[in-house]
């Protein structure tokens, strides 16, 4: 079995794990870090997306043993010192979740979406979400939260906030 | 974590109600610190995978399952013949007439499979993947049988049969008539005849199914992704014998419904089964695609429509000839879903004559249940559809022909021809608003001028004045519909020493936020800071008392059981206060949390002060016990009968036949609100899911009974990209019907959204000839449509680009479509 | 669902990479960046011997200028394709097609010459590929051979390379000045496959069409070159009625698939259209 070495919300982790072993099931088996689920097989809904080296990836379509020596962060490595961040903090204010299932995918690709685009328009927003299904919401008060989050994060009320 | 309130911050007493809340679920949700039934897997736990037949219909000859036993890490592995005398049949509780047909539901296959995917055999291994790889090991023989697809040919004589023990493909046929209806049609100046199929849906909540129960000697605790704990629990009691308070059900996070979650699953069954035999915890979480075969399907109905009017338009009277797909086997309420709809038809208009009629079929199809708004949609959307194509025919434009039949505002409490009495409703405000929001004639000019261009994108308006049923509730009413139980919901408050509150409720959030609004309530009657209470639901073992969460329900029945038992802890209190006040109860009023002597504003107790001398108990009057403790069961008179109109503006490319929504104006009537922010994001909801039954899903079935849309590949949901910003508002018309004014919101915007969306597409065609699009639009449809080319024909699915011939046992195919 | 169990080896270079496919047999499978390969493998569509995960060879992911060339490295991903200078210079509709492709969080992981070697006719760049002439670099322990882009894609899922071969790099001609590009890709939901696509370059000499290269996606087994489009439209003049006459031609050759999203005859209209709107969106 190869042996992996990965940073997950800063901790490191060493463990010999099948080659078959998905990423997300790495995660939330061998870990304990349920906060990242899974919705399909496929690809497709993005509840799973974590942040690899900085970069949002589905972790249902990623191996264990390819995350190997990455840095990785799920939606529980967010916030610093029990606060939380300008994303979470903007979908609650937004009402951009109802059953919550969607959630942890929707904030990682959101930051991954401003990574690249700091002030993004309504539609670059929901284009930008194309990868992340939610079946509650309808989206509206997801884009609203994105683009509150963004106006928040170019204007840091005080503090430093990174992902 | 600590989640920074914004907008109303104190609990100002009485400011509760009405204000838009922030929800307090959300703590957990946006940080990953979630009770998701997949996320428990207590010490020692075995995982089952199930063997899913991968045959629309067969006989089973011969399983065996004894290879799968050898390979490492497997404990057990099962067929369902070892099960038979202990699994039973899944329940139905909707015997709808009483001569129903009925058929056996095993929860695993015993001699014969009627669909793709039904289980047939289980392996319960150490890890997820030891199970899964066993299943390749089990040896089944079938002898397949004929498929049974399409319903008319079903109902047809000498047609192969789902149930061959039944002699018939008809589970049932139920009636409703009211009026003369021969009379309206004969010498009808306008008689309009239409045939509309409402296709097969996923409900697909994002969190799959998933089921844990742990054993503890003969007591069980299951932990399921549902939104019934209650029901299930007595149905799982019902169905394995093993005693009702023996089992103890919780729902804990559940990652959303739709309907989906409203039954009784096989999978739930042979969980407990399998930890009574192994004695150990057993979990079983489904894949996407496994779901999308065995979760139960939505409508699926064909609806044959005659309606009969004058020339002026003024509708003479109503015909639905209804055929509503059971798939294979009857489920919790599958029988009664079209039947909710039967009362719908109506719609908010006013007639003479109205007949309905259902004839329930079984198909070798996964079973259809309930699925956002359950039968209302289907009825809606007959009816919707129908008040435009009576404008088309009398070149009246669609909402004036909806203001010559809809009951005015001062008509109410009315009785419809369908049998019901609506409580309240002002569909003239709503109309009003949502033109004014809609700037319905700036774009009827816009779609004018496009026609007069021949545009090759055409602009089209859809129009959908709704109303529904909904909480769906009167146990008397449910009773004369044969529904196998009540209505009615629990609230329990419980008062403590410290007097913080802790509300107990039967109904079961999952995704609705009920936390939230539940404590807005408490914190309103009883005068204490919203953050002074705390919502319990979701256990039976918490909340051993209630109907659950389904049917736009869960406030209009539980909130009021709620808010009267908040008024009998009042009541309680203001005993003791008198008696701590030495002033007669009926001296005191209870304003802001606190009794005074009226006039004497400086003399009082809070309920906290009375809450702890209630809890000393060492100076209660006499015959007063120490408890403020309250509950209350509340079971309404009526339904609640929300109300909107819904406007939509599409453009169509008459090339290709793409349609994209450019605006859509919804303006809800659902009465008195609790919390704003949780109503609209339920009315966005639902129009996300009534829009997509419109634009993008279906449920595919190949010409062998092959589900061929087993993954969101192949079975489209739409993503923010694929949907428009829609326009909300509100009139608030309160209900009569219940003392909060009430009324439920969850199934609201699926109900109205879809034929406003088909109406606009329509519309955008009439000068085309076009006077039906069949759902989906598709934009091969549409384009068909254009060409007068009424059926679309189906190609052979599984080819080029997605994942549709995805295998049901997902082993013996070597390759396919792949995501990019 | 879980991937059924395989062996897994990563090579650090070209070398041992070609060296392990030789000695693996034909059940095993290049693991690039896994985005097409991973739902197969969990759906156990695909049940692989073993995997030779590419991800670590750093060399597969540069894209250079090659004099009349742009060589793209076949793990280039498609986020980084799409960004990268001299691709948005010299070969601006790849990047046009790849923006198109899946998701963010896909095209991430995704890379250009996985989603070539697959060889799906459902995916975006294969046609672009064709339409732009470009050349597979394909290695194997028997040396290194050049496939042209009219031999690379065979049949449906299939391309030209042996099972020992690992496609190393995609050259790509520079098309020299003047061009202009676009990807025309229908689907119906955002994340949904292409029904139809086009991918198309045009260059135009004052109010003419002087050259224009035509590839269509999803209209067969394989992307179909659409020469008669290319032909019927050389030397007219830019205007709506040029293209329309032009993208008549568009099912030439086309043996367009049936499926739940579109009919083999509406896929065939639907080519016509999108042609000759793709025509007028490259030559503004």
């Amino acid at each position: 079995m190869p042996r992996i070495r990965v940073e997950v919300d800063g901790a490191t982790y060493e463990d010999d794990v099948e080659p078959r072993l998905l990423l997300v099931h790495y995660l939330r088996e061998r870990l304990g870090k349920v906060g990242t689920p899974v919705g399909c097989d496929t690809s497709n809904c993005g509840a799973c997306t974590v942040l690899m080296d900085g970069m949002s990836v589905k972790s249902c379509s990623v191996l264990a043993v390819q995350a190997d020596g990455s840095d990785v962060t799920t939606v529980e490595g967010l916030g610093i010192d029990g606060t939380t961040h300008p994303m979470q903090r903007a979908f609650h204010e937004e009402h951009a979740l109802q059953c919550g299932y969607c959630t942890p995918g929707m904030i990682m690709a959101s930051l991954d979406l401003l990574r690249e685009n700091a002030d993004p328009s309504e539609t670059e927003v929901r284009e930008g979400l194309e990868g992340n299904l939610c079946r509650c919401t309808g989206y509206q008060n997801i884009v609203k939260a994105v683009r509150r989050a963004a106006k928040e994060m170019r204007e840091p009320a005080g503090q430093e906030v990174t992902p | 974590m600590t989640v920074q309130e914004g907008g109303v911050q104190e609990g100002r007493a009485g400011a509760e109600i009405g204000s838009p809340r922030k929800r307090s679920e959300d703590a957990r949700l946006i940080a990953g610190r979630t009770q998701w039934t997949d996320n428990m897997t207590p010490q020692g736990t075995l995982h089952v995978a199930f063997l899913r037949s991968p045959h629309a219909h067969a006989r089973i000859v011969r399983v065996d399952a004894s290879q799968a036993m050898g390979r490492p890490g497997v404990v057990a592995a099962f067929s369902g013949a070892d099960f038979a005398d202990e699994q039973g049949s899944l329940p139905c509780a909707w015997p709808v007439t009483d001569d129903m047909k009925h058929p056996d539901h095993p929860p695993m296959a015993v001699s014969e499979v009627r669909f793709v995917g039904e289980p047939v055999a289980c392996v319960v291994a150490r890890d997820k993947s030891a199970a899964f790889d066993a299943l390749d090991e089990i040896d089944i023989d079938y002898e397949p049988l004929p498929a049974v697809l399409n319903m008319d040919a079903a109902l047809a004589e000498g047609s192969d049969l789902v149930h061959d023990d039944l002699g018939t493909n008809k589970s049932y046929t139920w009636v409703f008539e009211n009026g003369d209806l021969d009379a309206a049609l004969r010498d009808a100046p306008v008689v309009i005849e239409r045939e509309y199929v409402q296709q097969r849906l996923i409900p697909t909540a994002m969190e799959p199914r998933s089921v844990l129960c742990v054993p503890d000697g003969d007591d069980f605790t299951l932990y399921s992704a549902t939104q019934i704990p209650h029901i299930l629990r007595l149905m799982l009691a019902t169905v394995t014998e093993i005693p009702e308070h023996r089992i103890r059900v919780v729902a804990p996070d559940v990652g959303g419904g739709f309907g989906s979650k409203l039954q009784v699953c096989g999978e739930e069954v042979l969980a407990l089964l399998l930890a009574r035999r192994l004695g150990r915890p057993v979990k079983w979480t489904e894949s996407r695609s496994e779901g999308n075969m065995t979760v139960h399907h939505g409508r699926d109905q064909i609806q044959r429509l005659t309606l009969a009017a004058e020339r002026d338009g003024r509708i003479r009277g109503f015909k639905a000839d209804i055929l509503a797909d059971m798939g294979a086997y009857l489920m919790l309420v599958t029988p009664g879903i079209p039947i909710l709809g039967a009362f719908m038809y109506n719609g908010i208009y006013k007639m003479d004559a109205y007949s309905f009629t259902c004839t329930g079929v079984f198909t070798t199809k996964t079973p259809t249940d309930a699925y956002r708004g359950a039968g209302r949609p289907e009825a809606t959307y007959a009816i919707e559809r129908m008040m435009d194509e009576l404008a088309a025919e009398l070149g009246v434009d669609p909402i004036e022909i909806r203001r010559r039949n809809w009951i005015a505002h001062e008509e109410f409490p009315y009785e419809t021809i369908a049998g019901l009495t609506y409580d309240s409703g002002n569909y003239e405000a709503a109309t009003d608003k949502a033109l004014e929001l809609f700037e319905y004639d700036k774009l009827r000019a816009e779609q004018a001028d496009r026609r007069d261009r021949r545009d090759p994108v055409q602009l089209g308006i859809g129009v959908s004045t709704f109303t529904e049923m909904c909480g769906i509730a009167p146990s008397r009413v449910l009773g004369s519909l044969s529904y196998g139980a009540g209505g009615w919901e629990h609230a329990s408050v419980r008062i403590l020493a410290s007097g913080k509150v802790e509300v107990v409720t039967g109904s079961s959030p999952h995704g609705q936020g009920h936390e939230t609004a539940w404590a807005q309530i408490a914190a309103d009657r009883l005068g204490v800071p919203f953050e002074d209470v705390r919502v319990l639901h979701g256990d039976t073992a918490i909340s051993p008392k209630g109907m659950d969460t389904y049917g736009s329900r869960s406030l209009a029945i539980g909130g009021v059981a709620l808010f009267s038992a908040c008024d009998k802890v009042v009541e309680k209190a203001r005993r003791v206060a008198a008696h701590l006040l030495e002033a007669a109860e009926q001296d005191l009023e209870f304003t802001a949390g606190r009794f005074s002597v009226r006039g004497v504003q400086e003399e009082g107790k809070t309920l906290q002060e009375v809450a702890l001398a209630t809890f000393a108990a060492h100076d209660l009057p006499d015959g007063v016990e120490p408890s403020l403790d309250s509950d209350a069961t509340f079971d309404p008179e009526n339904f609640s009968f929300p109300h909107g109109t819904h406007l939509c503006a599409a453009e169509v490319d008459t090339e290709t036949g793409m349609v994209h929504l450019r605006k859509y104006v919804a303006v809800d009537d659902v009465g008195k609100v609790i919390n704003p922010l949780i109503v609209e994001g339920q009315v966005h909801g639902g129009l996300a899911q009534g829009i997509a039954q419109a634009l993008y899903e279906e449920a595919v079935y190949d010409a062998d009974g092959n589900l061929t849309t087993t993954t969101m590949a192949d079975y489209l949901i739409p993503s923010a990209a694929d949907l428009p910003t829609f326009t909300t508002d509100r009139t608030e018309t309160p209900a009569t019907s219940n003392p909060m004014g009430v009324k439920g919101v969850g199934e609201a915007g699926t109900i109205a959204s879809t034929p406003a969306v088909v109406n606009a597409i329509v519309d955008a065609l009439r000068p085309y000839g076009v006077n039906d699009v069949p759902m989906p639009c598709t934009p091969e449809r549409v384009w068909r449509a254009l060409r007068s080319e009424t059926k679309p024909d189906t190609a052979e699915p599984g080819a080029g680009g997605g994942l549709g011939s995805a295998s049901a046992s997902g082993s013996d195919s070597d390759s396919a479509g792949g995501a990019q | 669902m879980i991937p059924a169990a395989f062996d897994y080896a990563r090579p650090a270079s070209v070398d041992d990479a070609v060296r392990v496919l030789a000695d693996a047999g034909e059940d095993a499978k290049v693991l690039a960046g896994g985005q097409s390969l991973m739902p197969l493998l969990r759906l156990r569509l695909a049940i692989p011997d073993a995997l030779v995960d590419v991800g670590r060879i750093g060399a597969l992911r540069e894209i250079r200028d090659d004099g009349d060339a742009l060589v793209i490295g076949a793990m280039a991903t498609h986020h980084q394709v799409i960004r990268d200078p001299l691709v948005r210079e010299h070969a601006p509709l790849i990047a046009a097609a790849a923006e198109t492709v899946a998701d963010p969080a896909v095209r991430h992981r995704g890379t250009f010459g996985g989603s070539l070697a697959h060889a799906d006719p459902a995916g975006d760049l294969p046609a672009v590929a064709l339409a732009l002439d470009a050349v597979f670099l394909v290695r194997s322990v028997r040396g290194e051979r050049e496939i042209p882009a009219t031999e690379f894609f065979v049949d449906w899922m299939t391309s030209a390379m042996e099972p020992d071969e690992l496609l190393v790099g995609v050259r790509v001609p520079k098309p020299g000045p003047g061009w202009g590009v676009h990807y025309e890709k229908f689907h119906r939901t955002a994340q949904a496959w292409a029904i139809v696509g086009v991918a198309c370059a045009v260059r135009r000499n004052g109010g003419a069409i002087e050259e224009a290269r035509v590839a269509l996606t999803n209209m067969g087994p394989a992307p179909v070159r659409a020469d008669g489009v290319e032909n019927a439209v050389r030397g007219r003049p830019v205007s709506e009625d040029s293209f329309r006459s032009a993208a008549e031609h568009a099912t030439e050759g086309t043996e367009p698939p049936g499926d739940l999203h579109g009919s083999p005859e509406y896929r065939s209209h639907l080519a016509t259209v999108l042609t000759s709107r793709a025509l007028a969106a490259a030559a503004v």
